[in-house]
């Protein structure tokens, strides 16, 4: 069958999301709630279906595809056109970001019907939806690109939605103004991070004269071998854009403060989609980290560290979504160091499953949150009882059944209990930091432990035990717009191990056309088993520590591990004190410095000397002022003095 | 000493006396009529410098008509008194300082600076003629003659025209 | 016969009194008259050098100035007229309409 042609459908991806955005934009709000969620669900479903048939049509000639667009930049010897890159590594991404992205629209149909009646403001359903197609329209341009340019203008796009979602609800949060000042935080720290991406682009312009994807890969082994210290700066530069965009250390501060956003945002933006164009970056500049075995080490360690520092942040968190964003972090750490280990098919695998079992655990989690309010509205609790406060919970499976169950599975999945997806895709990167990088190995189990441990104290917190407020037992499920997707993703967790099953290795050979010979994402069955005893003993401990500790009413009472743990579970439970130590070393001098410029120097000197400027003005012309008193005889007087004046310089020379 | 020199001086001291007390004067009509002494003096000193035609323009013109004029409008306003109070604080006695430094200071320029070489001539028949006179007005200086006597009619219709409009104006 | 200076010293003298005759005095036709002494002051200069310089062009422009100041004489009285029906007295001080 001739599918080359389906290559050509490749600009509808980013143009139907686009349309289906102006439709939104137009209509939506005339048209009613349901009508703007089906078009903006359909039109990401839409762009799901062209990339399966891009995927066909992949099958049949797996080398991949440049579809010429539109010219844009054209400066002597400069070029950037706008093209799409069809190959197996976008279109698994595009993949992952189309079809999870309609999951999630259909579920924000019902979770925003009930968002902005609880929120109070009925009219913003539809931007919802306008800004959740801008994103996949960004998104898409992002991962379809076809040189660093466009890629860039794909990375700012969806950090401009991440900053407009996660300030939704921008008059509400922390005294009226913590969702702004939350994307306030992202797109700040996003843009260090840009501002490294865009660097590591000059360094390649300059030494490459290019920013094509085709032509700066196959140009990269002479240039490694003429300036090495220049591939190694590109390379460490676009790690700074990598942590800034995928929440590593030092910029993963604004993740957990984006948690303000609603729950379908964390759940597409912050846990499947965006944060994972980091890890794509490098998947994709894989041919230059290759040549310089310094920034892979500095990737693979940033990453680990990452890992091992959000896991143990995660276990001492009692908001529900926080625990979710630090475990994102956590398991964007383990991409990140797989793509540094050169276990670049790991990584987007981990990627992909990640991405199914992340957002179900978010969006269950938003479904948790919508059944307590449910529950404090029913019982009359009101705003005492934070919805989102794990200590109010407990023994919620009786109340929210299927919710409990999808919950269930993303947090074994998560945890990496065989047979579901995160057991294979994380035991493949164990695998490959076994191999050749043992301290590695070490960190990146232990905070596969913890995983485990910190996902077993949420489930039993929230759903075993006796409930612990009075909203708790009035919780009700939510509609079954809510629930169907969240069963479809259970689904996708259950089975996602299938899309590199050790052996059969699909994910494997079909990125192997893109990415040429990378380490083989092998699968040792010593390592696999060693996690999983690792993944049951965190579980089990979780469950002897917090099954026990669930009476009524006791909120107030200290997390169990409090006592055991003590200063560590302080340091823990106040996030290390990053965020206090960043004000401290950066945003207070910067605001002092602002401050100054402002008062003293602004309106000190600079107003002064303009109003100086006036004030003087005027005070010469009161002066002189005086001078026209009407008088004739005065003027003439004036003149004589000229006269004399002239005539005795004329008489002295 | 000669006996122009000492005509001359006389002359000087009558004008300057008469230019004093015209300034003086609290009388407008006396200050006028000091003017005219002044005029007068003038007029004989053209004389003695050989212009004699000018001189009895002089005093056709400038005595005759002009201080006519000045003593028409004069008596016709009524020559008033008013305070003497100056409400320009340094007028008086800045002009009176400026006024004389400039006298002290053109005379001092005049006699050590340009100093008494030249002298002037005695007035002869040529330099008097008054055809002479007449044969320049009309030749070089025929354009300026022409604008002169324009400047004149606009004068005298600008004169009508501004008393008439503001009779006019009194009577409505 | 006589140095010239002496009557430029003396137009000097008679050109100064009419400029204080304008400062000092506050009747309008007082400092028109002054000014008719000045425009004496700057006759008899011209007369001096016609004669030293023994042509007649000074006198020509002596004629001149003359008829000029006839003229404007004319014109000036009649504003001097005009002024004092409107206020009623020809003080200079009073005419300060043009105050800043």
């Amino acid at each position: 069958m001739q599918t080359d042609s389906f290559f050509s459908l490749v600009p509808l991806v980013v143009f139907i999301p686009l349309l289906g955005l102006l439709i939104n934009l137009i209509l939506g709000r005339r048209l009613g709630e349901v009508f703007a969620g089906v078009v903006a669900s359909a039109a990401t479903a839409l762009s799901f279906i062209i990339a399966i048939l891009l995927a066909v049509a992949l099958g049949h000639s797996p080398q991949g595809v440049t579809i010429p667009f539109a010219e844009w930049i054209k400066i002597g010897s400069f070029q950037a056109a706008w093209n799409f890159r069809v190959d197996t590594l976008s279109v698994v991404m595009m993949l992952v970001v189309a079809g999870v992205g309609s999951l999630i629209h259909i579920y924000s149909i019902g979770y925003m019907h009930n968002d902005v009646r609880h929120n109070g403001d009925l009219s913003r359903f539809t931007r919802f939806f306008i800004f959740m197609n801008l994103f996949i329209a960004a998104m898409m341009i992002l991962v379809s690109a076809d040189n660093f340019l466009m890629l860039f203008v794909g990375w700012e796009g969806v950090g401009l939605c991440s900053y407009l979602l996660i300030g939704f609800w921008f008059e509400k949060g922390k005294d009226g103004i913590g969702n702004a000042l939350a994307a306030k935080k992202a797109f700040i720290t996003n843009r260090i991070g840009d501002f490294g991406l865009l660097v590591a682009m000059f360094l390649i312009f300059w030494n490459f004269g290019s920013l094509d994807f085709s032509t700066v890969f196959a140009a990269a082994p002479q240039v490694a071998a003429a300036h090495p210290t220049t591939l190694l700066l590109i390379t460490l530069f676009m790690l700074l854009g990598v942590t800034g965009k995928s929440a590593q250390l030092p910029l993963y501060v604004w993740l957990p403060d984006a948690m303000a956003g609603p729950t379908p945002v964390s759940a597409l933006i912050h846990a499947a989609t965006m944060v994972t164009a980091g890890v794509y970056l490098v998947a994709r500049s894989s041919a230059f980290y290759a040549l310089v075995p310094a920034a892979q080490t500095a990737v693979t360690w940033v990453g680990a560290a990452t890992a091992l520092f959000a896991a143990t942040i995660a276990v001492a968190q009692t908001d529900i979504k926080k625990v979710l964003a630090y475990s994102t972090i956590s398991q964007l750490g383990f991409m990140v160091a797989a793509v540094g280990m050169g276990a670049t098919v790991a990584g987007m695998f981990h990627l992909v499953t990640h991405s199914f079992f992340k957002a179900l655990l978010f969006l269950a989690a938003g479904s948790v949150i919508q059944a307590m309010e449910r529950g404090a509205h029913a019982s009359k609790s009101g705003i005492e009882i934070d919805p989102q406060d794990m200590r109010n919970m407990g023994g919620l499976r009786k109340q929210i059944p299927v919710t409990f169950w999808v919950y269930l599975i993303g947090g074994l999945a998560l945890a990496g209990l065989v047979p579901l997806a995160g057991f294979f895709s994380k035991d493949e990167i164990l695998a490959a930091a076994a191999k050749g990088h043992l301290a590695v190995f070490v960190v990146l189990a232990l905070a596969a432990f913890l995983t485990a441990f910190y996902i077993g104290r949420q489930i039993v917190m929230i759903f075993f035990g006796t409930p612990r407020s009075k909203a708790a037992p009035h919780a009700s499920e939510s509609s079954r717009v809510v629930t169907v997707p969240l069963m479809i993703l259970a689904a996708l967790s259950v089975l996602g191990g299938l899309f590199n099953f050790p052996g059969v290795s699909t994910l494997e050979k079909w990125l192997a056309h893109t990415l040429g010979e990378t380490t083989n994402a092998s699968f040792l069955w010593s390592v696999a088993g060693a996690s999983l005893l690792l993944a049951l003993l965190g579980l089990g401990l979780a469950w002897l520590v917090y099954g026990h500790v669930t009476h009524p009413q006791q909120k107030e009472q200290a997390d169990p591990l409090q006592s055991r743990l003590g200063a560590l579970y302080t340091g823990m439970q106040h996030k290390w004190w990053v965020d206090e130590l960043y004000a401290f070393l950066f945003l207070n001098p910067y605001h002092a410095i602002a401050q100054f410029t402002a008062q003293p120097v602004d309106q000190g000197v600079i107003n002064a000397a303009g109003d100086g400027l006036g004030r003087g003005a005027k005070g010469l012309g009161t002066w002189l002022r005086r001078f026209q008193n009407g008088f004739v005889r005065s003027y003439a007087l004036w003149m004589l003095v000229g006269l004399a004046a002239i005539l005795t310089y004329l008489v002295l020379r | 000493m000669s006996a122009s020199l000492v005509v001359f001086l006389i002359l000087a001291v009558i004008a300057v006396a008469a230019a004093v007390a015209m300034l003086l004067s609290n009388n407008t009509i006396y200050s006028a009529l000091y003017l005219i002494m002044n005029f007068l003096a003038i007029a004989v000193i053209y004389l003695t410098l050989g212009a004699p035609f000018v001189a009895l323009a002089q005093i056709t013109v400038y005595a005759g008509a002009i201080m006519v004029l000045f003593l028409f409008v004069i008596m016709m306003l009524g020559a008033e008194k008013f305070s003497e109070k100056e409400p320009l604080r340094w007028q008086r006695p800045v002009a009176i300082v400026l006024g004389l430094g400039l006298i002290g200071e053109g005379v001092y320029v005049l006699l050590t600076r340009i100093g008494t070489q030249m002298l002037s001539n005695t007035a002869t028949e040529a330099m008097a003629d008054p055809k002479a006179l007449g044969a320049l007005l009309y030749s070089k200086y025929s354009l300026p003659f022409e604008i002169t006597s324009i400047l004149l009619l606009t004068a005298a219709v600008g004169a009508v025209v501004l008393t008439r409009g503001g009779k006019r104006e009194e009577k409505q | 016969m006589i140095p010239i200076v002496y009557y430029l010293a003396l137009a000097v003298i008679l050109f100064s009194l009419g400029i204080l005759g304008v400062l000092l005095r506050k009747n309008a036709i007082v400092v028109f008259m002054s000014l008719e002494l000045m425009f004496n002051a700057a006759n008899l200069v011209f007369i001096t050098f016609a004669n030293y310089f023994k042509t007649l062009d000074g006198q020509a422009l002596v004629i001149f100035v003359m008829t000029t100041a006839a003229a404007e004489v004319a014109v000036g009285l009649a504003l001097m007229v005009m002024i004092f029906r409107v206020k009623g007295s020809i003080d200079v001080d009073q005419m300060s309409k043009l105050k800043g």
